[in-house]
Order: structure tokens, then sequence, then C-alpha cells
């Protein structure tokens, strides 16, 4: 029998408080939106219009960036190179930095004055108040999760696989695709759902580079400034959900050695 | 005709180095590599295969220069000492791997899959998730596996250590019969009963040195070096036969003479080895416990590590290890007629 345990009893109290402090704000945005304002916002043209293009962005600048963000993953992970101190901490930097500095400065490098902004517009192709331009801005705001999280998955695979892999006649691509990816994708899927999850609920630097289109994010800031919070928590609400939905979902589906072939 | 020719490899890694080492395996020789923890024989058969780069030297395979050769384009199949199976993939994806790689046909895949599992015995364990193997099994597959592309030259790293004595005994079977069906083998090990099992020859790894090679017999009998000597032992290695069932008494009968032996292994073909440190030498007869009593002749006496060591020819030559003091009071001398004893406990048998 286990007696009066009272620190035990201080953690669990002190982890109700930290479980209420993020459950609370959201509890009370549902109690506030009664379901006839829920389903009217959610077929709301605007509102339905802005969601879609916040997932699709969002989607796309994960995958878009992944193409490129996983093999630099496994070069992190298993080689060793000048500077790779310095570059780890640099790919970190959109975390650390506020994410409207981080929009002016993708504004700075896209704007139609700069090099990127002028080769852009040559192929048609415009940065700033468009979908690239979001794209642009959600990616580098998430990057470094996806980033971390492969580079830690493939560090987390036995060398030695690799190694044997190697030995038994398979290129260094296969050994990539089919010993390295399949061993890491339990990370690097956590990885690419938390970048799309980041670079779906940015606002900061989206709002800088794109007011217009509107995603969702700049919607909520742009019912609440103009209408005020009663016109806002439907927005946040529906928004809310769909994402709940999406992380939901996603979570599921990445159960370990999803490739596993038994 | 020589299948591997290993040729002044040199290494240096941190604290440890290889030092200018050379030896030959000639086709369908199985060469045992001895070495304690630590000597570099691991390494060796890394840079054999490729994996380690920044090595001197050359590696000859089949009399071509593979040195600078691709890891995947080197015809050695290497079993690493955890046998590194996908875990991802079931044990017929483990044994397809390299013919994948190797782009055959489905269909001489799963032929090649299904003759490869026949000859290492894990044709009923195809679909099973290699999680869920045991240590014999993981071993077989790992073999299987690095057979699939006929490999030149087959590299063992240690494949008997993770494995109970039974599994020991299972495995070195399919070993042996992988090489008498022709099958170059290079396995490295710290075990000396693999040594004396399994190879046609062996050499001794010493701090990244080979410091003897030749069959087992010559080797273990005739230690060159200190390290070897201190490796081994003064251990007494002999030829011959084991009669008598488990549970009566044991006879061992090797170059004319017999001893007495408690052993619970099966009669046939094997080796006796005795530790120099467990005979006694007397002057005459004596009754004791040691039922192994033979006269014989002191035909060398030197000073070993620790103590003397004493050859003595009773038909047999048998290395006896004393101390100085006893060597002093039975008054020893090279021609000298002595009594040597041993218990029948004293004598390992170990079968072929």
């Amino acid at each position: 029998m286990t007696g009066f345990q009272p620190m035990k009893l201080l953690f669990v109290f002190l982890g109700g408080l930290v479980l209420l402090f993020i459950i609370a704000p959201l509890a009370g945005l549902f109690l506030a939106t009664s379901p006839a304002a829920f389903f009217e916002t959610a077929m709301e043209k605007e509102v339905a219009g802005s969601i879609w293009l916040t997932l699709w962005t969002s989607m796309l600048a994960t995958l878009i960036f992944a193409l490129a963000a996983i093999p630099f993953s496994w070069i992190l992970a298993r080689r060793k190179f000048p500077f790779k101190r310095v570059i780890s901490a640099v790919i970190n930097i959109p975390v650390v930095i506020p994410h409207s500095a981080a929009g002016i400065a993708i504004l700075g490098f896209v704007s139609r004055d700069s090099l990127a902004g002028q080769i852009g517009d040559r192929i048609g192709l415009s940065f700033v108040g468009s979908a690239p331009g979001i794209i642009l801005a959600m990616a580098f705001v998430s990057i470094p999760f996806l980033i971390n999280a492969a580079r830690d998955g493939f560090a987390a695979v036995p060398e030695k696989l690799e190694n044997a892999a190697l030995n038994l006649g398979a290129s260094p691509a296969r050994v990539f695709l089919t010993i390295s990816l399949p061993l890491a994708w339990r990370s690097i899927l956590s990885g690419l759902i938390m970048m799309w999850a980041r670079g779906m609920s940015e606002f900061g630097a989206v709002v800088i580079v794109a007011y217009h289109p509107m995603t969702t994010p700049v919607l909520i800031w742009e019912r609440f400034a103009s209408f005020g919070l009663d016109y806002a928590i439907p927005v946040a609400a529906v928004f809310i959900t769909v994402c709940l939905v999406f992380f939901m979902i996603l979570r599921m589906l990445s159960s370990p050695y999803d490739h596993a072939e038994n | 005709m020589t299948m591997l020719k290993i040729k002044d490899i040199s290494i240096r890694l941190g604290q440890f180095e290889l030092n200018r080492v050379n030896f030959e395996v000639p086709g369908g020789e199985y060469f045992v590599l001895l070495g304690m923890s630590g000597s570099g024989k691991s390494v060796l058969l890394q840079i054999i295969a490729g994996l380690i780069s920044g090595a001197s030297g050359q590696v000859f395979l089949d009399g071509k220069d593979i040195s600078n050769e691709k890891v995947q384009r080197r015809k050695v199949g290497l079993v690493f000492q955890d046998a590194a199976l996908f875990p991802h993939m079931n044990v017929f994806k483990n044994i397809a791997y390299p013919l994948r790689s190797a782009q055959l046909k489905n269909r001489e895949i799963e032929k090649r899959v299904n003759e490869l599992a026949g000859v290492t015995g894990v044709s009923h364990l195809l679909k099973r998730t290699t999680a869920n193997l045991s240590g014999g099994e993981t071993q077989r597959v790992a073999l299987a596996r690095a057979l699939a592309l006929s490999p030149s030259c087959l590299l063992l790293d240690e494949p008997l250590s993770s494995l109970d004595v039974q599994l020991r005994g299972e495995l070195r079977s399919l070993l042996r019969e992988l090489n008498r069906r022709g099958q170059t083998i290079v396995h490295v090990t710290h075990d000396y009963e693999e040594a004396v099992l399994l190879a046609g020859r062996v050499g001794v790894i010493e701090h990244g040195n080979i410091v003897q090679q030749g069959s087992p017999t010559e080797v273990f009998q005739h230690p060159r070096s200190e390290f070897m000597a201190r490796f081994v032992g003064i251990r007494n290695f002999f030829n011959g036969t084991l009669s008598g069932e488990p549970g009566s008494a044991r006879k061992f009968h090797t170059g004319g003479i017999t001893f007495t032996i408690l052993s619970d292994e099966p009669p046939g073909e094997g080796y006796i080895v005795i530790r120099g440190e467990d005979v006694t030498i007397s002057k005459n007869m004596t009754t004791s416990s040691a039922v192994n009593n033979f006269r014989g002749v002191v035909t060398s006496l030197g000073p070993a590590r620790i103590g003397t060591e004493v050859m003595i020819d009773m038909g047999i030559s048998l290395g006896v290890l004393i101390s100085d003091e006893s060597a002093a009071s039975l008054e020893l001398s090279e021609g000298k007629t002595v009594w040597v004893s041993c218990k029948a406990s004293a004598l390992k048998f170990i079968g072929k």
C-alpha cells in the first residue's frame, strides 16, 4: 500500500493547471460560438475560401520544401563537414526570430526590386500578395520543425544497416530510399505534420508578404480588427476544428513502421 | 589459387592502428582471424568490405585490386556480429534485397531466395518478421542474405558470439557445409574453440599486426609470441578419437596413447585440450585422484611468462607449466625421465 504522497499530488495539481491553461481558452471559444453561428460561418464563402487557401498552401509548402529538406537532414545526420554546427544553428533561426521580422525579411527578398522578385516576374510568378508568397512565408517559419525531426530520425537509424545494404550491392540512392528513409519515416512524418501545422497557423510572416489573398489566421485578425471579438470567434472556432481534425487524422496514420512489410 | 590477398594494409583510427597487415586466403579455404577485442580484426574485415576508407595498402580479390572499388561493387559478403537484418522487411525481403539491387526478375529472385533458405535452413521463416527470430535464426538469415549474390569471399564478424552452445554447434555445421561447397570464408573471432573447430588456417592478430599464421595445430602447439602463449595459455591440442558412450568410462585415443576423460559429448573424432597448468610432474609414479599417468622424458624446459614451461615426450609432446620452485626441487633437466599426471576432468574434448 502506498502512503500519502504530497509531491505526487502537487505535480498532478500543477499538471492540471497547465492542461486547464491550454483547454480553457479553447473551450471558452467553442462555448461562445452557437452551433448556428458555427455552421453559418463555415458556409461563408470568404471563410471557406480562406480555409481552403490555408490548407493547400501549407500542404504545398511542406511537400515542396520536404523534397530538399529530407535529403539535407540525412546529410546533417550522417556526414561531417566544416561549419556543421553553424549550419545547424542557422536552421533554427526562423524559430527564434519574431515572425513579423521574418515576414519583412522575406518581403525584402522577393519584392519586385529584388533579384528573386525580378526573376519571378520574368517567369510570370509574383510572390508579393499571392499564394506563392504565402507558401514561402509559411515554409520559412516552419521548415526547422521538419529538418530537426528528420535529422533526429536519420541519426537514430543504425549506420550499420546502411553499410550492410551497401555491402549487399545497393547503390547509395537505393540505400537511402529503401533503408534510411523507411526506418526514419516515423520521425519524418512527425516533422512533416509539425511543419504543415506550423505553416497553417502562421500569421506574422504571412500577413506581411500577402495580406491578400487572405489565409484564415489573417482573416481572423481582419475580422477582429474591423468588427471586434464577436465576429472573430466563430471563424477561429471553425478553423481550430478543421486543424484538429486534420491533425488527429495524420497522427493516427503515423504508427510505427508504416512501411513494414510483414 | 589465391582468392583474397591483403597486402600491407595500414590505418590509424584514433589510438588504434593496423600496421602493414599481410595475408592470403586461397580459394575454398576457411581462414580464421583470431584476436582479442580491440586487436583490429573487425576493422580489417570492414576495410576488405570497403566500409572503412583511408587505409593504405591493397586488397586483391580473385586477382583484381579492389582497394578503390566502391563498396557495392566488391564481391565480398559481410555478415555482421549482430546480423544487421533490416527490421522493416520480413525474412524473404531481407534475403531478396541484394537480388533486387542486382535487378533480377521476380521469378529468379523467388527461386534464388528459396534455394538459399533451403541451404541455410530458414525456409519455414520466410514470411516472419525479423524481430521474432531467435539468435541462431537471425544469423542464418544474415548468412543467406550475404550469400545471395554468390560472393567470392564471405566475411564473418564473430557470427557465433551471441549464440548459446547448442546453436553454435548447429551454425558451425552450416558454416562447414558452406565451406565444403567451395565457399571461401574469412571468419574473425576471439574464441580459440571456433578456430580449432572451423579453421583450415588460423591467423593470429595482435595490436593491429598478424603475429602468426598456420594450421590450428601449428598455431596452438607452437605459439610464436608471448602474446599468443598468453592468449591461449600453454594448451595441449591433440587430434584423436573419443570412445565409449556418455555415462560410461570414456577414453580418448591419440598418438598411440589413451587418456581417460570425463565428457558427455557423443563418441567420434575430435580434439582434446589440456591446460599446461592442470598437469603435474613427479619423479615416481604416485597414487592420487589423477587417472592419467604416463612416463615421459623431458625434452626442454625454460621460463614461461610465469613459472617454468616443461616439454615432455611421452609418445606425444605435452607442455606443462610448473612453478620455478617445483622445477628446482624435482631437479628437472633435459633427458630426465619423469611421470606426468592429470585428472580425467582436466581434459576437455571438442567434437568435430
